[in-house]
């Protein structure tokens, strides 16, 4: 049907645009306009966003930094950061490093706004008994709970979007809420998602997050600098996931949990560039990809860089 | 006027000697290591500078039990080492590399560099440690004593943050 | 257009005749919507954190009941095939009811994907043209078109056979026929591309098996007729609708040959699963004996295997066949059977254990069970309104008033 190629600056109006318009016009008379508040039916009729020109998005930000700032009672900013040129994103984690201390997927949270109340993780760290199988992943454990990591007898796993070239969830949704940007991020419209979770089934990372409830988080807590495609407040009944801190990364800074990190072994970086870290680590070291047989392609490496 | 044509023509030949000898210095530079953009040594308070003790303190060389001060080192490093391995003598406000050059602090990363090489390149190419800062520009990076605590260097177990809430659990 | 007004009173009015019985049965339908409605009025509220899904089961009670009435509203039209190509007479003159039936499942399954969906209001976002409409990547994409094509097919081929009957005359087979032609291959893919929905996805081994297309098919082909037949004695007690015993046997017949090739493709599937015993055995592992001591669904797996077995003896043998005792013990047993092998049974599995290995029992909490009802409810009533309708003008009770 109509697949959605990205914004266009200058929309020319073609025949699908006019039926388009008219048909939301139709509906637009047609609902009774009971709520006086005017912004829910702007959010209603909000296009998607790749549909949107900018300056359509530029209006769209500004409903939803009012929005937020009537929620959290502060200003939030909402960015459109585009992807850089000449930049496709990859990450590397060292599982020879990794002491599965979880300060990854609470900085992912303070940074990323995500449900403390439905409690959502982005990032989810797995521990394995050594010398037993593992890469299956059944024989998992996420809710080890020791007073000191790492413990003797076991190694640990952080898992989270993988970021594939060819990602399911994006085949799986039915609307085209959720694409891959041209920096490789595979992000969510969470004004377009519907909430039908098929992608979290397609998804072999258990990666996709859904707001069951409303999301809640003091205001306190709330990081004003958001991205829409990122970290921006999320609604009840849509899906949610890691975008490499698209907020930060966008701007040339590391992913929050890569800087959470204490003992440096997550690393981040531009794949096309042959200097990065990322790079190093994928031509230097014993590299693999999780679920490679699913052929999903993940831009995210696990790696050995020492034999312990 | 002779001598002074001649004196002249010396100055300039002097100064294009030096600015040829400057230029070559410059370019001596880039091959060495560049520096790399830490935060100061994790010192214990008030240690740094060691010399406000040492200063006029004489010197033991002799690898012995410490009694008075720093009881709390128990070298767990390299077997047999001795604070001179890496501590100067006579300068205590410097660490002192195998071949006798003298580096400060911020730069403990040559004195590890010589045992550690291969860390040390992967630590320079930004895969061993923890970077912080801008993936595409300056970067910040740790000491190898940010991390490891050069008298016994095995990184220390940590308590892990809460376990995820279980399904069930989350109401 | 007078007419047309008029003749919408007339019909509108057969709704409200009845005896007690049939206030007593709306009422009861009423009331178990308005239970099922109150707790939806819960769920827009607070959102699905109401049910027993979380994110390592995101898909539950809601989906399974879709999973099940698909396959009744395929089998339903599935009927014709007998009907039509071999002529055979007695259950030509059913398969309307068997229409009406596939248009209920329908609006059924629509019902029970919009309950479950996060935002419902944003659900013109999957329409074509105004939408962003993801086809044909997406399966969920491809569910939407056929389903709905196949609803506006049985509601014109039933409504227009209706019509013609109510201004009484004979229905035009030269506007049917080339629609039931293509009812059935429809009624196929409707519950074909159910089955990619799941089969397509690599991330869960347990769906992610070529036999589940066809292993959908033949347990349809077991529930839907099943179904029907107890509608059929229903329909032929309350009214003067005569239906053939004929019919009814012969319907049975095909569900021993359907429950047959099911066990057959459920014995493939079972073989292949631990004969191989790959690390992707756990789900059906977990479905059969359970996996770690957690086994939520085993005696739930194994009421449904041993009512399907029990179930395809009695259909096979003409004595219990065509005893209506034994018949309607089986039909029940297959409906049982096949609702919770199809439901639950199918859906849970893909997620347990989940893509990381973590093992969430799920079952479905109050409110998703009251939903669940209501939406069978609704079904139930719907059901019950067009059939009222249907039967006076099916008996030649109810006439239309036109010009002529």
């Amino acid at each position: 049907m109509n697949r959605i190629k990205g914004n266009r600056a200058e929309r020319k109006i073609d025949r699908r645009t006019f039926i388009k318009g008219a048909a939301l016009g139709l509906a637009a008379a047609a609902l009774p306009l009971n709520k006086s508040d005017a912004s829910f039916w702007e959010a209603f009729f909000q296009k998607h966003f790749r549909e949107m020109n900018d300056e359509e998005i530029k209006k769209v930000l500004q409903r939803l930094e009012k929005e937020a700032e009537q929620k959290y009672k502060k200003a939030v900013k909402i960015g459109n950061e585009k992807a850089m040129p000449g930049v496709l994103f990859g990450y590397g984690l060292d599982l020879s490093r990794c002491i599965g201390c979880r300060r990854c997927v609470y900085a992912c949270v303070e940074e990323n706004n995500q449900s403390k109340d439905p409690q959502i993780h982005w990032i989810t760290v797995l521990r394995f008994k050594k010398g037993e199988k593992w890469v299956d992943l059944e024989e998992s454990e996420k809710y080890y709970n020791p007073s000191l990591v790492p413990e003797k007898d076991y190694f640990y796993m952080p898992v989270q979007c993988q970021q594939c070239e060819n990602p399911p969830c994006v085949r799986s949704c039915p609307t085209q809420a959720t694409w891959k940007e041209p920096d490789g991020i595979v992000v969510i419209d969470y004004n377009w998602c519907i909430g039908c979770r098929y992608c979290m089934a397609a998804c072999p990372y258990g990666a996709r997050r859904f707001n069951w409830s409303a999301p809640n988080r003091k205001p306190e807590e709330i990081n004003p600098k958001t991205h829409y495609l990122g970290n921006r407040p999320r609604y009840k009944g849509v899906v949610e996931k890691c975008t490499f801190c698209i907020q930060r990364t966008r701007n040339g800074r590391y992913p929050a949990c890569v800087e959470a990190c204490p003992v440096g072994a997550r690393k981040f970086g531009n794949l096309l560039d042959p200097n990065s870290e990322i790079r190093y680590a994928i031509e230097n070291k014993r590299v693999f990809r999780l679920k490679e047989d699913l052929n999903t392609s993940p831009k995210f490496y696990y790696f050995f860089a020492y034999g312990v | 006027m002779k001598d002074k044509k001649r004196r002249l023509s010396l100055i300039v030949a002097l100064f294009f000697l030096l600015s040829l000898l400057f230029s070559f210095a410059e370019s001596a530079e880039q091959d060495i290591p560049k520096k790399f953009f830490v935060p100061p040594p994790p010192f214990t308070p008030g240690i740094f500078p060691c010399s406000q003790c040492h200063q006029g303190m004489p010197v033991n060389r002799k690898p012995r039990k410490l009694e008075q001060m720093h009881q709390e080192i128990q070298l767990k490093h390299m077997p047999g080492g001795w604070c001179f391995d890496c501590h100067n003598p006579d300068n205590r406000d410097k660490l002192r590399l195998a071949n006798g050059q003298l580096i400060s602090f911020e730069e403990s990363y040559y004195l590890c560099a010589q045992c550690h090489g291969v860390v040390f390149r992967e630590w320079k190419a930004g895969l061993h440690g923890k970077r912080t800062g801008m993936w595409n520009g300056e970067k910040q990076y740790l000491l190898c004593v940010h991390c490891h605590w050069p008298h016994e260097p095995r990184f220390k177990p940590i308590q892990p943050l809460p376990p995820p809430m279980r399904p069930s659990d989350i109401k | 257009m007078f007419y047309l007004i008029k003749n919408f009173f007339i019909a509108l009015r057969q709704v409200f005749i009845g005896n007690k019985k049939y206030y007593l049965w709306v009422g009861f339908l009423l009331f178990l919507i308005l239970l099922g409605v109150s707790a939806y009025i819960d769920q827009a509220g607070r959102g699905l954190i109401i049910t027993g899904m979380r994110d390592q089961v995101s898909w539950g009670f809601y989906i399974s009941n879709f999973t099940f009435l698909v396959g009744v509203a395929a089998a339903a039209v599935l009927l014709v095939i007998p009907a039509y190509i071999y002529n055979f007479k007695p259950i030509k003159e059913i398969v309307l009811f068997g229409e009406l039936l596939a248009i209920t499942a329908i609006s059924m399954c629509l019902l029970f994907v919009m309950i479950d969906m996060g935002q419902p209001v944003r659900g013109w976002h999957i329409l074509p043209v105004i939408g962003a409409m993801n086809f044909p990547a997406s399966l969920l994409a491809w569910d939407v078109v056929v389903l709905n094509g196949y609803l506006a097919i049985n509601l014109f081929i039933s409504f227009y056979v209706l019509y013609r009957l109510s201004i009484g005359k004979e229905y035009k087979m030269s506007v049917v026929g080339p629609l039931i032609i293509l009812s059935i291959p429809w009624a196929v893919s409707i519950h074909t591309v159910t089955a990619f929905l799941y089969n397509g996805l690599s991330a869960r081994p347990f769906w992610n098996a070529s036999i589940l297309a066809p292993r959908f098919l033949a347990s349809a082909f077991c529930s839907g007729p099943a179904i029907m037949i107890i509608l059929f004695q229903i329909i032929r007690k309350k009214s003067e609708v005569e239906i053939e015993d004929r019919a009814i046997f012969k319907i049975a017949e095909l569900i021993a040959y359907a429950m047959g090739l099911n066990l057959f493709l459920l014995g493939a599937e079972v073989f292949k699963e631990f004969y191989s015993g790959s690390i992707h055995t756990y789900p059906i592992k977990y479905l059969y004996f359970g996996l770690h001591g957690k086994t939520a669904l085993v005696p739930w797996i194994w009421t449904a295997t041993i009512l399907n077995i029990t179930a395809f003896f009695l259909f096979l043998f003409p004595k219990t066949r065509e005893n209506f005792t034994t018949l309607n013990m089986a039909c029940i047993f297959v409906i049982i059977g096949v609702y919770i092998e199809k439901g639950l049974g199918l859906v849970v599995p893909g997620f347990v254990p989940d893509t990381l290995g973590e093992i969430y029992e799920y079952t479905p909490t109050t409110p998703e069970v009251l939903i669940t009802i209501g939406v069978w409810a609704f079904g139930a009533l719907i059901y019950t309104l067009l059939l009222k309708f249907a039967v006076p003008v099916y008996t030649g009770k109810l006439r239309f008033e036109t010009k002529t």
